[in-house]
């Protein structure tokens, strides 16, 4: 479980958190949206320890971030940063070993690299393995770092805006590993989606972010009606169920 | 790794080890008095030159080129830059005013008292150049090596002048361009840190290549970011500051062997190390021999022969990169 209490955070005088409480039980997917600068990516860095904590408080499993050693945390949470970019020359499946690096402090047991292959074939990378990351795409590059991440192995993934750079399918396939994974090994997985639809396809829950403050927070249907959408994002849209799932038509 | 490749390697490592051996050979037999090798035991002169003077020179080629190669690699990681190194970065010059002024204040210091004090002169000054670096826009990758090309010249004209105010100019070169020529056994131990700190980066190889992902990335991965930050400024600091009191600064080993491995073999720094470190030996020595031998019976420091062949290497290089795209 990660627990967010009275979290406030401020960029020298300009406030992008504002009291933020929040619960994240044990294993599901968590959509976090909202419009550019509502404080999303803060939040999740918050919770990566990423930034030193200014007031409040976090715990994931009753470990406080700001206290627990960073390579006991690592084991437990695992961060994909937005617009990550990597500029050393390493492979695919180098990078992707650096994933087990909590566990094992750079020794790859054959476990280890059980792990790596596994999270290399998830991510259809295997034809990518040997290749140095600067000459891919930025899809497939964005596919490695996802790959990384999850051979990190944690039971806490915080993912900021992966389905960047990714196209239709690959946005589809990393949507729904994501869902297997929640369901099959109950991981929790929080991550900032700036494609509705796909909330609504694949969270059990929407956090709606506007001006550092959570505005809404529910079931997709819950939060994925006009008037709901209207006050986060500032316009209203049309939203269509199929199968039963709200669909955002925010193009028309 | 394929099978073809795993194969490839060693062999090139063969090969590699083979030629070191050979410039370290050479190195041994090569200078103003001949040294029959095939003497050395039955000739007590020969054997004499050999453990006073030609070894102790070797040697302390190949510890300097070893630790200014991991230097550079070590700087270029933590600075996430291709283009900085030692040299040029306001590291030597720091350990240079620092040694100025020991020398100044406390001119009866001895040669590990003056070394302690440039290192610690190097890792202030390293430290500004890592802090300033580190809050220059990422999206502009020259603005760092500039800055540090403008810091380092700045500390080295504070230095310049304050030697010229102190009437030891002439002592500033023996710092400022790396000489060999003095190297007798006795006078080059100290330069034995500098393996021991390349030991210490082998020990943290993964982090560094960890390191070189950034801090958000490293500390995701568990890795306590500031206290590698303070290891690998210690690493740089202390092998510069072994360089530049022991024998004087030696340019673009530390730019141009890092830049040549990651183009050959990437970044992984566990995999890369060992070339580094033997890069950059065989390049100090390769350059300390032909020194040796292009005016003979005279000598040509091999700072002054590494500021041609560096220049050269590394203009190679970045039109190298530009023709592969």
């Amino acid at each position: 479980m990660i627990r967010i209490e009275n979290v406030s955070f401020k960029h020298r005088t300009t406030p992008i958190l504002t009291d933020i409480t929040l619960t994240i039980p044990k294993g599901g997917v968590v959509a976090l949206i909202g419009p550019n600068g509502a404080g999303k990516s803060t939040l999740l860095s918050l919770v990566a320890r990423l930034h030193p904590l200014q007031t409040g408080a976090i715990e994931i499993d009753g470990l406080p971030v700001n206290t627990t050693p960073g390579r006991e945390l690592a084991k437990v949470i695992a961060i994909l940063r937005q617009d990550t970019t990597v500029a050393s020359r390493l492979k695919v499946r180098e990078l992707v070993g650096f994933g087990r690096f909590p566990h094992g402090r750079g020794r790859l047991t054959e476990a280890d690299h059980a792990i790596i292959e596994a999270a290399i074939a998830q991510f259809d990378l295997a034809d990518l393995a040997d290749r140095f990351i600067e000459t891919l795409s930025g899809g497939q590059r964005q596919r490695a770092l996802v790959a990384m991440v999850f051979a990190q192995g944690t039971d806490y993934l915080l993912l900021d805006e992966p389905l960047n750079n990714l196209d239709m399918y690959y946005a589809r396939e990393l949507m729904r590993s994501l869902r297997k994974v929640a369901d099959e090994k109950g991981k929790t997985i929080v991550i900032v989606l700036h494609d509705i639809n796909q909330a609504s396809a694949h969270a059990d829950r929407i956090i709606a972010m506007k001006a550092g403050r959570i505005v809404a927070d529910g079931a997709p249907a819950a939060i994925l009606t006009p008037d709901r959408l209207e006050t986060v994002f500032g316009f209203p849209m049309r939203v269509e169920t199929i199968e039963g799932k709200p669909f955002v038509l925010h193009q028309l | 790794m394929t099978a073809a490749a795993a194969k490839q390697r060693p062999r090139t490592g063969t090969i590699a080890g083979l030629g070191l051996a050979v410039l370290f050979v050479l190195s041994l037999a090569v200078g103003v008095s001949p040294l029959p090798l095939n003497r050395v035991l039955s000739d007590p002169e020969a054997l004499q030159l050999l453990v006073v003077s030609r070894l102790p020179r070797t040697l302390a080629a190949v510890l300097c080129g070893a630790g200014l190669a991991i230097a550079g690699l070590i700087m270029q990681t933590l600075s996430r830059n291709r283009f900085v190194e030692p040299a040029t970065a306001g590291t030597a010059q720091s350990a240079e005013l620092g040694i100025l002024l020991v020398t100044l204040l406390f001119p009866a210091a001895a040669l590990w008292e003056k070394t302690l004090v440039a290192s610690g002169a190097a890792l202030v000054g390293t430290s500004v150049f890592l802090a300033t670096a580190h809050r220059l826009p990422p999206a502009q990758p020259y603005l760092v090596p500039l800055f540090g090309i403008v810091y380092g010249g700045v500390i080295g004209a504070a230095v310049t002048f304050a030697a010229w105010q102190a009437d030891l100019l002439q002592f500033l070169s023996v710092w400022t361009n790396g000489d060999f020529s003095g190297v007798l056994r006795g006078r080059y131990e100290l330069l034995w840190i500098s393996a021991l700190m390349v030991a210490v980066a082998w020990f943290v190889a993964d982090r560094l290549t960890i390191m070189a992902l950034g801090r958000e990335a490293s500390i995701g991965l568990g890795i306590d970011y500031a206290r590698m930050m303070q290891i690998g400024l210690v690493i740089v600091s202390v092998i510069t500051a072994l360089a530049v009191t022991v024998v004087g600064m030696i340019p673009f080993v530390g730019l141009a062997v890092p830049n040549i491995v990651s183009r050959l073999m990437g970044d992984n720094v566990r995999g890369t190390l060992g070339w580094v470190a033997a890069g950059g030996a065989g390049l100090v020595l390769a350059c300390d021999i032909a020194g040796r031998l292009i005016r003979y019976p005279y000598e040509i420091p091999v700072g002054t022969v590494m500021g041609v062949v560096g220049g050269a290497v590394f203009l190679w290089l970045i039109f190298r990169g530009r023709a592969h795209g």
